[in-house]
C-alpha cells in the first residue's frame, strides 16, 4: 500500500509549489536572455566620442537599454512616450544607438528631445546581437545585480510604462 | 443575440456533463441498468452542444462581431478570412473551447467504438471523461468565457498576434490537443479499471489503439509546432526547450511508455500498475502543461495573457482529477496485482527498463522547467534553465533508450537469451560501428556526432534486420505480402516508428553537429558564405498585404557557382499590432536545408542578415511523420476491431505470443 502512495506524494508536494508560483510575479516577456546578465560590452557615447560607457557602471542601480536608431520609424512613434517617461522616473535609461549614423543619431535627439541618460553608438550591431535584439526598438530592464528582468519588442506606449515597466522598477527598487 | 446563444449551449453542455458524470458512475456500482444507459446519451446531447457554442464562436469571428470582446480582441477586418476563423483559438478563451471542443470529440467517439465493451466499463469511462469535461466546461464559463461582450462594440478589432498568421496556426493547435486531450480516454481507461478492480489484457486490449491515436496526433502537433518554429521565428532553430514545448513533449515521453508497458499488460499480462499508473500520469502531464500555459507561472512564446483567478482554478482542478486518480491508485492498485512473472533478460524487463528510463527522461524535462518556479517560490531569485540543462541531461538519457529499443524486439518474452541476441544482431552493430568510425576518421567529425550516428545507425540496422529476418522466416514460395502478413499491423508500426527515430536521431545529430550559420551586413548586391554555399543578395522590394506592409529581398544561392536556388525572405510590419515579423526563406532538399532570414535594416540599405547551412535537416521531419506513421499503422491493427473478446485472463491471450515471436531459432 504504502509504495503506491508515492506518486500522490510527489504530487502533493508539486502542488505545494504550484500554489506558490501562482502568486509570484509572472516575467513579461518571453526570451532567453531574461534572468541573465546583461552582456557585457564597452562603447563609444553617441555625443562624445571619446567617452566610453559599460553597463559595469550601473552595478548596483535598476537601469533601462534601449535600442534605437534614427532610421527607424517605430522608434520615432516611441520617443515622446519615452520622453515623458524620462521625466518621471529616475532610473537613467541608456540608449543604444544602433547601425547607426553619428550625426544623424546627434540630430535626431537636438531636434526630438532626449530621454537618455547618455546613448551609446553601436554603429556595426554587434552588441545588438548580443542582446538578441531582432527588431527596433527594444527595451530591456536591468535590475541591480546587471540581470535583464524584461525585454519588450517594439515601441514602448503610454500604457505599458503605465502597466509593465513602472510597476516593475518599483519593484526592483526596493528589493 | 447568436453568443448569447453560444453561452447557452455552454451551460445546457456543462449540465449534461453533470449528469454524464454522476448518474452512470452510481449505476455502474448499484446496478441501475437505466443509470448506466444515460451514459452515452449525455455524453453525445454534451458534445452537440459544445460543437454548437464552437461554431457559434467561428461564426462570430467570420462575421466580424467585435461587440464580442474576444473577438475584438484577437481579430480585424483586415485578416483574411482564414486566419479570422483559426483566430477563434489565437488567445486563451477560444483555445479553451477548443479544449473542451476536442474532449467532445473524442468522447463521440468513445460512445461510437465502444459497442463491444462491457457496458459498466463504458459507462464508467465515460463518466471519467465528463468528469474532465465538467472542470473545463465550468473554468470556460467561469472564467475565461470567450461569449462576454463588450459594448459599445469597437469599430475594428485587435487583430491576431502577427506570429499566428500562418498555416501552422491552422493545423497546429487542434492536432497538438487531439493528442493532449486524447489521454484523458486511456485515463478514463484506467481509471475505470481502478474502480472496478479489473485490470486484464482484454483491458490493455481496449485501451491500446486509443492510446495510439492520442499519441500520434501529439507527435504530429509537437512536429507541427516544431516545423512552424523553424521558419517563423526567424532563427532557424526548431526546438527550444521552451516550458510550453515541455509541456508537450513530457506527456509523449511518457505516452510513449505507456504504448509499450500496454503492450506488455496485453500479451503477458504483466505491469499492471504500471500501466495504470502511466495512464494517469499521461494525462496528468497534460492537464499541468494546460495550467502551465493558462496560468502564467511560467514565461514562454505560448503563454496567454494570464490572470490569477484562471491559475487558481485550473490549480484546484488539478489537485481534484490528479491528486483523486493517484490517491485512488494508492487505495486500488494493491488489488490489481502485478500480473505475470519474467526472467531477467527477457522482452518484458528491456521494457521495463526502457520505460523507466522514458519516465525519468519526462521526469528531469519536469525538474528543468519548473526549476526556475521552485527557486523563485523559495525566495532564490529568478532564473531560467536553458538548452544547456535540458541537452547535458536528457540526451545521455536517450543513448541507453536507442540502444534497448534496437535490442528489444529481438528478445523472447518471459525469458531470452542473451548470447543468441547478441550474435544475432552482429551485422547491425557492424553497421554502427563502420557508421561511426566513419563519421570521426573520414569525414573528420566529432566524437558526439559520431556516437550520434552510430545510434542512428544502430537503431536503423537492428530495425531492418528484424524486416529481413521476419520476410525470410517462411516456408519456401510464400509470396511477399502474405510474409509480411504474418505479422499485424501492430508489429509493423512498431518497426516503422522505430525506424523513423533512427531516422530522427540521424537528422537531429548531423544538424546540431555540422550546420553553419553567419549573421552578415549586406547591401544590394553583396554576397556572403554558409558551407559551401554562397548566397548573393540580388534584390529588395516592397510589399504591401492587408494588414502588413514589408519588404522582401531576393536571394541567389550558388554551389561552386552553378545556382541552386533562390529565396524571398521578407520583413513584415503588421500595422494593426505595431509588430515586426521576420518571414525566413528555406530552401529544402533531402540533404540539406538553405535558410535566409532578414534582420534589421540600416538607412543607408545595409541589411542584417542571417544566413544558414543545414545539412540533413529534413531528415529530422522525415523522422517525426514516420514515428507518427508508425503510431496510425499500429493503432489500426485489425486485432482490436475484433468483436467483443471473451478473454479475460491474461494467459489465455498468450498463445499469440507464440506466432508472435519466432523463439530463438537462428536461421535468421
Amino acid at each position: 500500500m504504502k509504495r503506491y502512495a508515492i506518486p500522490f506524494g510527489i504530487f502533493a508536494i508539486l502542488l505545494v509549489f504550484l500554489g506558490i508560483g501562482l502568486r509570484l510575479k509572472p516575467q513579461e516577456v518571453p526570451s532567453p536572455f531574461i534572468g541573465k546578465p546583461a552582456p557585457a560590452f564597452t562603447l563609444t557615447r553617441l555625443e562624445q566620442a571619446d567617452k566610453t560607457f559599460s553597463p559595469q557602471e550601473l552595478r548596483g542601480k535598476v537601469w533601462l537599454l534601449n535600442v534605437w536608431a534614427s532610421w527607424c520609424t517605430s522608434c520615432r512613434a516611441e520617443h515622446p512616450a519615452l520622453v515623458a517617461f524620462a521625466k518621471q522616473v529616475t532610473v537613467p535609461i541608456v540608449g543604444l544607438n544602433y547601425m547607426d549614423a553619428r550625426e544623424d543619431g546627434s540630430r535626431w535627439l537636438d531636434k526630438l528631445g532626449n530621454p537618455y541618460a547618455l546613448s551609446v553608438f553601436d554603429s556595426d550591431g554587434k552588441v545588438g546581437t548580443d542582446y538578441g535584439v531582432y527588431g527596433v526598438p527594444e527595451t530591456f530592464v536591468i535590475d541591480r545585480r546587471g540581470n535583464i528582468r524584461l525585454k519588450l519588442t517594439g515601441p514602448v506606449t503610454p500604457e505599458i510604462i503605465k502597466n509593465t515597466l513602472l510597476p516593475l522598477i518599483r519593484e526592483l527598487d526596493h528589493a | 443575440m447568436i453568443p448569447e446563444l453560444g453561452n447557452l449551449a455552454l451551460v445546457l453542455a456543462l449540465c449534461l456533463a453533470v449528469l454524464q458524470a454522476t448518474l452512470p458512475l452510481a449505476g455502474s456500482l448499484n446496478g441501475n441498468g437505466r443509470w448506466l444507459a444515460l451514459a452515452r446519451t449525455a455524453a453525445v446531447g454534451q458534445a452537440v452542444f459544445v460543437t454548437l457554442a464552437f461554431a457559434i464562436l467561428v461564426h462570430a469571428f467570420a462575421v466580424n462581431d467585435f461587440s464580442v470582446a474576444y473577438v475584438a480582441a484577437n481579430s480585424n477586418t483586415a485578416l483574411p478570412l482564414v486566419y479570422r476563423i483559426t483566430a477563434t483559438w489565437g488567445g486563451h478563451e477560444g483555445s479553451l473551447l477548443l479544449w473542451v471542443q476536442t474532449l467532445a470529440l473524442w468522447t463521440v467517439a468513445v460512445v461510437a467504438f465502444s459497442g463491444q465493451l462491457p457496458r459498466a466499463t463504458s459507462a464508467r469511462v465515460l463518466a471519467v471523461m465528463g468528469l474532465v469535461a465538467i472542470g473545463f466546461l465550468a473554468f470556460t464559463l467561469f472564467t475565461s468565457n470567450p461569449f462576454d461582450r463588450s459594448l459599445p462594440a469597437p469599430p475594428d478589432g485587435r487583430d491576431l498576434n502577427p506570429l499566428l498568421q500562418d498555416v501552422g496556426m491552422i493545423v497546429h493547435p487542434p492536432l497538438l490537443y487531439m493528442g493532449y486531450v486524447g489521454f484523458s480516454v486511456a485515463f478514463a481507461f484506467a481509471i475505470a479499471a481502478l474502480i472496478g478492480g479489473e485490470l486484464d489484457a482484454a483491458w490493455a486490449r481496449w485501451a491500446r489503439p486509443w492510446t495510439l491515436v492520442a499519441w500520434t496526433f501529439l507527435t504530429l502537433g509537437i512536429f507541427l509546432g516544431s516545423f512552424w518554429a523553424y521558419y517563423e521565428l526567424g532563427w532557424g532553430g526548431w526546438w527550444f526547450w521552451d516550458a510550453v514545448e515541455n509541456a508537450s513533449f513530457m506527456p509523449w515521453l511518457v505516452g510513449a511508455a505507456l504504448i509499450h508497458s500496454l503492450a506488455v499488460t496485453e500479451k503477458r499480462g504483466a505491469f499492471r500498475n504500471w500501466t495504470v499508473l502511466l495512464a494517469i500520469l499521461a494525462f496528468s502531464l497534460s492537464l499541468l502543461g494546460t495550467f502551465l500555459v493558462r496560468s502564467g507561472v511560467l514565461t514562454s512564446v505560448h503563454a496567454f495573457a494570464s490572470d490569477p483567478r484562471r491559475g487558481l482554478f485550473i490549480l484546484v482542478f488539478l489537485a481534484i482529477v490528479i491528486g483523486g486518480s493517484l490517491a485512488l491508485f494508492a487505495w486500488r492498485a494493491p488489488a490489481v496485482g502485478l500480473g505475470g512473472r519474467f526472467a531477467l533478460f527477457s522482452r518484458e524487463s528491456l521494457l521495463l527498463v526502457n520505460n523507466v528510463l522514458l519516465l525519468v527522461a519526462a521526469a528531469t524535462v519536469l525538474l528543468g522547467t519548473l526549476y526556475p518556479l521552485f527557486l523563485d517560490a523559495v525566495g532564490g531569485g529568478k532564473i531560467s534553465v536553458g538548452p544547456p540543462y535540458f541537452e547535458a541531461v536528457f540526451v545521455p538519457l536517450m543513448v541507453p533508450v536507442l540502444l534497448l529499443a534496437a535490442v528489444g524486439p529481438f528478445v523472447a518474452w518471459k525469458s531470452g537469451s542473451a548470447r543468441d541476441v547478441a550474435l544475432r544482431l552482429r551485422p547491425a552493430a557492424l553497421f554502427a560501428a563502420v557508421s561511426g568510425a566513419a563519421a570521426f576518421l573520414v569525414a573528420h567529425l566529432s566524437p558526439a556526432v559520431a556516437v550520434g550516428l552510430l545510434l542512428g545507425a544502430w537503431t536503423l540496422g537492428a530495425t531492418l534486420q528484424l524486416v529481413v529476418r521476419h520476410l525470410r522466416h517462411a516456408p519456401r514460395g510464400t509470396p511477399l505480402v502474405a510474409r509480411a502478413s504474418r505479422q499485424g499491423a501492430a508489429w509493423w508500426g512498431m518497426v516503422v516508428a522505430h525506424a523513423g527515430v533512427g531516422i530522427f536521431v540521424v537528422g537531429v545529430t548531423l544538424v546540431k553537429g555540422t550546420e553553419t550559420a553567419d549573421d552578415v551586413s549586406l547591401r544590394v548586391g553583396g554576397s556572403a558564405r554558409a558551407g559551401d554555399y554562397t548566397f548573393t543578395f540580388e534584390a529588395l522590394e516592397k510589399v504591401r498585404a492587408s494588414n502588413y506592409v514589408g519588404a522582401r529581398a531576393t536571394f541567389a544561392v550558388a554551389h561552386d557557382g552553378a545556382p541552386v536556388a533562390t529565396l524571398h525572405p521578407e520583413k513584415r510590419y503588421y500595422t494593426v499590432q505595431q509588430m515586426p515579423t521576420t518571414e525566413a526563406a528555406i530552401d529544402r532538399g533531402f540533404a540539406r536545408d538553405l535558410y535566409v532570414a532578414l534582420g534589421e535594416a540600416t538607412r543607408d540599405g545595409t541589411w542584417t542578415v542571417r544566413i544558414q547551412h543545414k545539412p540533413f535537416m529534413g531528415w529530422i521531419w522525415a523522422g517525426c511523420l514516420v514515428i507518427a506513421a508508425g503510431g496510425l499503422l499500429a493503432a489500426v491493427d485489425r486485432r482490436y476491431r475484433a468483436r467483443r473478446v471473451g478473454v479475460s485472463d491474461a494467459v489465455r491471450a498468450a498463445p499469440e505470443i507464440a506466432i508472435q515471436v519466432p523463439t530463438t531459432s537462428r536461421s535468421a
